[in-house]
């Protein structure tokens, strides 16, 4: 459990990250180091040099604006759960970043780590693509901006390149009055969901769901949007009846990427249940 | 790779140490500074063992390299270890059978202390959560509760015998 044979180095500028990736190509970034010294532990993964992110000013900032929250890819879990505002600005990320490993994984685990490490089962890229986050990244040409939505292509897999720093994530204000409904399945808290389910949608004067969106973690080779289910709801009244409904769409949406068939299944259950009762979590419904 | 020379501050004292780059925190503190208080069970994040604390917060130090910890405090069970007997927590495991065979104590003491030191009144809830990265296969962990709980009053937090204990005294 010894790390292969690597060097090490802390830039103070991106310029410089960019430029040691560009000349190393086996080169690798850590910011919090808590899924990817694992991975070294297990030799997954040999790099020639790590590239720490440490150093780089500014990039662990939290700022709250008017149009949007954004957060610096060196925000770790602690400060999202120790910011005095952010549990208003955006009470279901925070919610979902409640259920983030164990405190000392939290004291290191970093936003933008998650995001490029891309783990279907982890909370901040599920809700980055419930929300449509828009996530920066600094490459060999300089910033540029990609969409959550085409972000994540598999398990461990994005679309950054090699030579690309993840920045920041941007996350669209969370209108006042939006409601949600967050839970997933542990086998002890703070391990790695199962499977888990965030839901948020407006309420319309009518009574009515605007703005749909779901989302399963743990449960596909990314996280899921359940567009079937955002559709089945859109513009109707929730019921019970409706989000047990919707628990059937979802479990039609995910494929559980596991070995074992057995689990597969048990996780689509899963996403199913979780579906119906985040659901009337949201609603304010009774649960059964 | 060649060595790196990294300097920072082990239990108050000021350290300068050759490591290579890949070398883990919790082995350089272990083999390179011969301070085996910390414990290596898992070595890949999951078991607490390896808990220290770095400038005030818990973090595993088999998930740091060595070199990262340059210029910085770094604290682990020996430093919360009075020259003579035992510290007011640890005092506390004792009296409590907070420990067994001990090998998952110095991830306990040293993460319990930087609980405390930051929320001294943390009630069970809270002890419960902020401790549960760390793996205890002897205890059963009721009694791991129970030492914290009561060690409280030491950082400053809420009195904590349960009513029925005080009673009895
Ligand atoms: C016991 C345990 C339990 C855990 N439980 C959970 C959990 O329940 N939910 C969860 O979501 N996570 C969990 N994690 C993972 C943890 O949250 C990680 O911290 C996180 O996934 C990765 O963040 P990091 O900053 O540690 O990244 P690192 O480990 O430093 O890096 C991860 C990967 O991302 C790349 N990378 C990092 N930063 C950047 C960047 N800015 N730009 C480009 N590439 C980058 C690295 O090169 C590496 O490939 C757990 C970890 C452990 C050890
Ligand atoms: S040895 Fe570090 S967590 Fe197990
Ligand atoms: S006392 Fe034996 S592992 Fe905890």
């Amino acid at each position: 459990m010894k790390l292969p044979d690597l060097d090490y180095c802390a830039p103070a500028s991106l310029e410089e990250v960019v430029a040691l990736l560009s000349a190393n190509a086996d080169a690798k970034i850590i910011s919090g180091g808590q899924s990817l010294m694992p991975v070294l532990a297990f030799r997954l993964n040999a790099p020639s040099v790590l590239v720490d992110l440490g150093r780089l000013q500014g990039l662990d900032r939290i700022e709250i604006g008017a149009d949007h929250v954004r957060l610096g890819a060196r925000v770790r879990w602690i400060d999202i759960e120790r910011h005095p505002a952010l549990r208003t600005a955006q009470p279901l990320l925070v919610a979902m970043i409640d259920h983030v490993a164990h405190t000392q994984v939290r004291n290191r685990g970093t936003v933008g780590g998650s995001l490029a490490h891309a783990d279907p089962a982890s909370e901040m890229p599920g809700f980055a693509r419930l929300v449509d986050a828009v996530i920066e990244v600094f490459g060999e040409s300089g910033p540029r901006e990609l969409s959550a939505e085409d972000f994540f292509l598999g398990p461990l897999e994005t679309v950054l390149e090699p030579t690309d720093v993840l920045t920041g994530v941007r996350l669209p204000a969370w209108p006042a009055g939006r409601r949600w409904g967050f839970q997933e399945v542990a086998r002890r808290r703070g391990d790695f969901a199962m499977a888990g389910v965030a839901v948020c949608f407006d309420d319309g004067t009518d009574g009515a769901v605007h703005d749909m969106r779901a989302v399963a973690i743990g449960a596909g080779s990314t996280p899921v949007r359940l567009s079937g289910v955002e559709a089945f709801l859109e513009g109707r009244v929730l019921t019970a009846e409706l989000a047990e409904a919707a628990g059937a769409t979802a479990g039609q949406e995910v494929s559980p990427m596991v070995e074992d068939a057995g689990e597969a299944d048990y996780r689509r259950a899963l996403v199913m249940t979780l579906t119906a009762r985040t659901l009337k979590q949201a609603a304010g419904l009774e649960q059964e | 790779m060649g060595n790196r020379t990294v300097e920072f501050e082990l239990n108050g004292e000021a350290v300068r140490v050759e490591v290579e780059p890949r070398t883990k925190l919790v082995d350089c503190i272990r083999h390179r500074l011969m301070r085996t208080g910390t414990h290596v069970g898992c070595e890949h994040g999951v078991c607490g063992a390896c808990t220290v604390i770095l400038d005030g917060e818990s973090v595993l130090s088999c998930l740091m390299l060595a070199v990262q910890v340059e210029g910085r405090s770094v604290t682990t069970v020996e430093g919360l270890s009075p020259a003579e007997g035992l510290s007011p927590l640890q005092a506390s495991f004792r009296k409590h059978h907070g420990l067994q065979c001990g090998f998952c104590t110095p991830g306990m003491i040293t993460a319990a202390h930087a609980l405390l030191t930051r929320e001294p009144d943390a009630d069970d809830d809270r002890i419960r959560e902020a401790m549960s990265g760390n793996i205890c296969r002897c205890t059963g962990y009721l009694s791991i509760v129970e030492a914290i709980r009561e060690a409280r009053a030491a950082y400053g937090g809420a009195s904590s015998m349960p009513a029925g204990e005080v009673a009895a005294q």
